[in-house]
């Protein structure tokens, strides 16, 4: 029984596997299953990079259809949701070059900046401050935040962060190498908690910590 | 362990990778220094709200429509 299970544990694959197999025998059934769970993070990952919610459904559905076309080149060797969101990737910056007609389009624009590297807002944040705002008031601030950090950052601070990708497969999906995405995903994480300090600071700091809104010391 | 030397272990610090023993330097770093433990909770933070707020969700609707629109370019071979 347990050479059974050693032997079934050595082969074991993701679920995912089993589904595409039965895609390519034919079973559409199965690509519903697939599609049914993924749409959602596919749907995400495209807002966030097109910035524009017509563009971000059709590449869910662009993203969706080409994956079934090329199923077969599907090698196996990623995992297939990390092979769909790389589709949806590439298919969410087409779509933004032809928004920006003969502009290029690429994750590594706009990293130029140093902005977030050295934390400089250094008050702590109230305890729970999505708290103090509603529902809708949270979205807005947590949709104008990240929209305003560098394409290359906020991909994959969502790809990492957001949809739990490994730093290798974020790696992989964007055609970064493993220092980039972390670089990125440092820079990525320190800009998003400095502008979001401005709403979710304390009002009122506790005697230890220094005036708000001082420099920073750090050294 | 200076502020710079904690903010190049940040991530590794937050994504819980980090040797037993560099990340008892690091915690009492940040016993020490007030700053330093703000930037840790502070982005600790800002990863889970991303995480665990919805901000660009579409109604059920609209969601079964796409779906129903790609299920049925699928069974046509798309």
């Amino acid at each position: 029984m347990s050479t059974i299970q050693s032997i079934a544990g050595e082969n074991e694959q993701h679920p995912d596997v089993a589904l595409v197999d039965r895609v390519r025998a034919g079973d559409v059934a199965a690509y519903d299953t697939l599609v049914r769970k993924y749409e959602r993070q596919i749907f995400r990952i495209a807002q966030h990079i097109t910035q524009n919610r017509e563009d971000a459904e059709d590449v869910m559905q662009d993203a969706f259809l080409k994956a079934y076309e090329k199923l077969e080149q599907f090698q196996g060797n990623s995992k297939f949701y990390t092979w769909l969101v790389r589709i949806a990737v590439n298919e969410s910056l087409m779509r933004l070059r032809k928004r920006r007609t003969g502009k290029m389009v690429s994750i590594d624009e706009d990293l130029e900046t140093e902005e977030g590297s050295v934390p400089r807002d250094l008050a702590d944040w109230a305890p729970d401050p999505e708290q103090n705002y509603n529902q809708s008031e949270l979205a807005e601030i947590l949709r104008k935040t990240i929209q305003g950090l560098p394409q290359g950052f906020r991909v994959v601070f969502v790809l990492r962060d957001v949809e739990g990708l490994s730093t290798e497969e974020t790696a992989e999906t964007l055609g970064l190498s493993v220092p980039a995405v972390k670089s990125r995903l440092l820079r990525a994480r320190l800009q998003l908690r400095e502008r979001l300090s401005r709403y979710f600071r304390m009002k009122s700091p506790p005697s230890r910590r220094r005036k708000e809104g001082v420099k920073s010391d750090v050294h | 362990m200076t502020c710079t030397e904690f903010l190049a272990l940040l991530d590794d610090l937050i994504d819980d990778s980090l040797a037993a023993q560099t990340r008892a330097e690091i915690e009492q770093h940040m016993h020490k220094c007030g700053h330093c433990e703000v930037i840790f909770n502070t982005t600790r933070k800002t990863i889970e709200i991303y995480r665990s707020h919805e901000i660009y969700d579409l109604p059920a609707g609209i969601m079964d429509r796409l779906h129903a629109a790609i299920m049925a370019r699928c069974k046509k071979g798309c």
